[in-house]
């Protein structure tokens, strides 16, 4: 009993001490923590935000959508199949060991392996090192997302991932499911180190103290990482002062955050687009463009933008946000009751018909009230919709198989460029190639294909702009899908921190650079 | 008693594999897991060589054959999401919610006992009045109600108590336990205390009428007319048979009182199993539904068996069967 006493004693005394020295440490409250410590192991949001802070990619997205210089000082195009990259002297990882050209060779090999990444990195040949400090990027035709992809390749410690770990395993193994070295240890070039990780309950990061990036104003060195799954009390711990910082900010909750003296919220729009499909190959109406197009006159984005996601939500007209290429700026939500019920009059439909949809419950913001609210509108023009909504765990099962007529997907293209969007949900559905993975609209025009396909290896900037924006045109004009709005991202802090010049529309906010007063 | 206790473990094996295969049918209901573990541009082909690789192409029975036939060696299967062996998580999560419930049914005891006893023995007094009042509008309001109104009022608006989570809590042996700091008895609060209050007016009301009932009987009234000293009456004599059916209740209770901490956790990000089973119903980690549900099942049998002991010591008329 004395020996406890004594444990508790000295417990007491270092969490004040903690307190007591000035070290700016950040208490960090996200809905979920990283699933594992290797980059490569699963492609996700919360992912990511993990690799900026413990590694650190290539080059990595501004807040205006262009490249910055992480990794790689600076680049040029000497061929149009290669990107030779001219790397950062001097930056050791976090095991001590120097990063080089090797390893970049080694992260890339490492991506195409990676069964999340492999897809991506497909285009690609490999990497090839010119000397300790260059490296080429060598794709299999011209491409013109190279640069998009390499805000991906977090450089890895090839010496310290490679040989076999004290159980006689890979350590350079990719291992969803199970122990692997690599879900456990890493050595990264970035600003922070892993010092304690209790999986889902908290995860502490210490700043690594030979970090090469000097100039970056962050001056946090600690941050306390811990998940808080429920939205009502990820919030009461933002004000009840528990922690610093919460991402994502449930849209009920704005109100009254922005209400409370010392906490902000931070919001700006993003590039997830939420859609609905119309399936074709189950009802035969929707292979009618006029009732598709009635279906989008009929439904009020802008109005579920401003009442069900409280103005946090830009109503869309079509895939891609402003600032991609394919954005147009005429194609507009185009709300009109009137013009649907037109619109099914001389489609035939006078007086309706009935269908199914399915939609997720705990996927996107407010996803079901939103389904809701789309259904009720449907029957003002005399669509009755049957609709069912699910947790995400069972809907994507229901989606695949397409057991709806109209299904519910919100998308955000991985390599932030107009082209994805359709790839993934409009291209004609393909076994073979995988296009149109997610078009359970089963919309096929080959003009898009076509386009979308060219655009893959045209690196003129502004002809590749042109080929999208034709896209989106043509997508617009067939009501090829129900666009509904982008969400918007939602950060929020207590007054101190500087908030917005370390979030960005990818949701990556890049906490190295974070400074609180 | 050991033919009771060796009729027990029969027993408890038997509701294990009972609960294992109804855990078994429900898992494939929650969802497929590879959709939980793969970024949504992941090819078709590549999930279904994941697919594969965890054998969730194999058929139903085979899948369950397998099971059964590791959980013989103490191989609950591998969780997803925590990539490590199901029944460690279950144990590194134990416990967190057995300090809960523990701490949670030390205030019902502590509360619930002397309140219900006074009712019983001053019915007609205003305090037991508000007793009996108080515990109406208890057992009314839903548990997660009263924890985020616990936090809003505490947390939030006093500022006196945190959250959510565990605190700071010290590993002794394995055990992560939050009894041995100051901060892990704050972060306990708020959390036992709602946790409690689901139970708390139903054993009060319980306690009450039982021992209402004990002081009407025969034996009572000759232990008046015997002159004991009222003390004696009312502690010993008529306090012990109030606590037969209130043991019974207790037991049951115990189990449902753990089943309770799936909301009593979530609200408060308490990292024990109920927030943990909510957890992998969400991402369908089906190895670690199926760990959960035998490992509670065990724990009701456990329960049970121990509440049969005891009420046997407490009511030698009642005899164990099996026992001479």
């Amino acid at each position: 009993m004395k020996k406890l006493a004594c444990l508790a004693l000295a417990l007491l005394i270092a969490l004040s001490l903690g307190t007591a020295v000035n070290a700016k440490s950040l208490n960090l409250a996200m809905d979920a923590d990283p699933v594992s410590l290797d980059p490569q192991v699963q492609l996700s949001g919360g992912m990511l935000q993990y690799s900026h802070m413990v590694f650190d990619p290539l080059v990595r997205w501004t807040k205006e959508m262009t490249f910055e210089p992480r990794l790689a000082e600076r680049w040029e195009r000497i061929d149009e199949n290669t990107v030779r990259f001219y790397l950062r002297k001097g930056v050791t990882f976090h095991s001590g060991n120097p990063f080089t050209a090797k390893d970049i060779v080694w992260t890339v090999d490492r991506l195409k392996r990676s069964q999340d990444f492999k897809g991506l990195f497909e285009p690609f040949v490999g990497a090839a090192a010119v000397d300790d400090h260059t490296v080429d990027l060598v794709t299999k035709k011209p491409y013109p997302l190279l640069l998009n992809m390499s805000t991906y390749i977090f450089a890895m410690d090839s010496v310290f991932y490679t040989g076999t770990d004290e159980r006689g395993l890979p350590k350079d193994a990719i291992v969803k499911t199970g122990y692997s070295f690599a879900n456990v240890n890493e050595s990264g070039t970035g600003k922070y180190r892993v010092t304690h990780r209790e999986q889902g309950v908290r995860n502490v990061f210490e700043a690594y103290k030979n970090y090469w990036d000097a100039e970056s104003p962050g001056n946090v060195d600690t941050i306390i990482l811990t998940p808080i799954k429920k939205d009502a009390t990820r919030v009461a711990a933002l004000l009840s002062g528990d922690v610093d910082f919460i991402m994502p900010v449930p849209p009920q909750d704005y109100d009254r955050i922005a209400a409370t003296d010392g906490v902000k919220l931070a919001t700006m729009p993003g590039s997830r687009v939420i859609t609905f499909q119309l399936n074709q190959k189950r009802r035969e109406e929707f292979t009618n463009p006029k009732v598709r197009q009635a279906i989008v006159y009929a439904v009020n984005n802008e109005g579920i933008a401003e009442k069900i996601m409280k103005g946090k939500a830009t109503a869309a007209g079509q895939q891609a946000p402003e600032g991609y290429l394919g954005y147009v700026e005429e194609l507009k939500p185009r709300y009109d009751l009137a013009k649907a019920r037109k619109l099914m009059k001389e489609a035939g439909y006078p007086k309706g018909f009935e269908c199914t949809m399915i939609a997720p419950n705990n996927r996107y913001v407010n996803d079901d009230k939103i389904a809701e609210a789309v259904v009720s509108m449907l029957g003002r023009i005399n669509i009755k919709v049957n609709l069912k909504t699910m947790p995400k765990a069972q809907y994507w099962d229901q989606f695949d198989a397409q057991t709806a007529d109209i299904q519910m997907i919100g998308w955000h293209p991985d390599t932030e460029d107009s082209a994805n969007y359709t790839e993934f949900l409009l291209m004609c559905p393909n076994k073979e190639t995988g296009y149109g993975q997610y078009n359970s609209g089963n919309y096929c025009n080959p003009k898009v294909d076509e386009l979308i396909l060219a655009c893959q290896s045209e690196t003129d900037r502004d002809k590749r702009a042109a080929m999208l924006q034709e896209v989106e045109r043509i997508l617009h004009n067939d009501a090829a899908f129900v666009p509904l709005h982008w969400q918007h991202l939602s950060w929020a802090g207590k007054d101190a921190l500087n908030i917005l010049p370390i979030v960005n529309v990818m949701n990556f906010p890049y906490f190295g650079d974070l400074v609180i007063d | 008693m050991v033919a009771f206790i060796i009729r027990r473990i029969v027993q408890a094996f038997l509701v294990m594999f009972i609960i294992s295969s109804i855990g078994f049918a429900i898992k494939h209901n929650v969802g497929d897991p590879v959709w939980q573990i793969t970024g949504i541009s992941v090819s078709k082909a590549e999930r279904e060589r994941i697919r594969e690789q965890l054998g969730l192409n194999d058929p139903v029975y085979i899948q369950y054959i397998n099971f059964l036939k590791n959980a013989a060696h103490g191989d609950l299967g591998q969780s997803y999401f925590y990539k490590k062996p199901a029944a460690d998580v279950i144990l590194d999560k134990a416990p967190a919610t057995l300090e809960l419930v523990l701490v949670s049914s030390m205030i019902i005891v502590v509360l619930s006992i002397p309140l219900g006893v006074y009712a019983a023995i001053y019915p007609k007094r205003i305090f037991s009045r508000v007793v009996m009042g108080g515990s109406i509008v208890g057992v009314s309001i839903p548990v997660f109600l009263i924890a985020i109104m616990g936090v809003y009022l505490f947390s939030v608006h006093l500022g006196w108590l945190p959250s959510f989570g565990r605190g700071a809590t010290v590993n002794v042996g394995g055990w992560r336990t939050g009894f041995l700091t100051v901060d892990g008895w704050l972060h306990l609060i708020l959390p036992s205390l709602s946790l409690s209050s689901i139970m708390l007016p139903l054993f009060i009301r319980l306690i009450r009428s039982e021992m209402m009932e004990v002081l009407e009987s025969d034996y009572i009234r000759y232990a008046w007319a015997k002159g004991l000293k009222k003390y004696r009456i009312w502690f010993l004599h008529a306090f012990k048979n109030t606590l037969l059916p209130v043991i019974t209740v207790g037991g049951v209770q115990l189990g449902i009182t753990i089943a309770f901490t799936i909301l009593t956790e979530t609200v408060f990000q308490w990292q024990g199993l109920g927030f943990l089973f909510m957890e992998a119903v969400e991402r369908s980690d089906t190895a670690l539904l199926v760990a959960y549900l035998m490992f509670v099942g065990m724990i009701m049998v456990v329960v049970n068996t121990v509440v049969d002991i005891i009420y046997g010591v407490v009511n030698p008329t009642v005899r164990i069967a099996g026992t001479k």
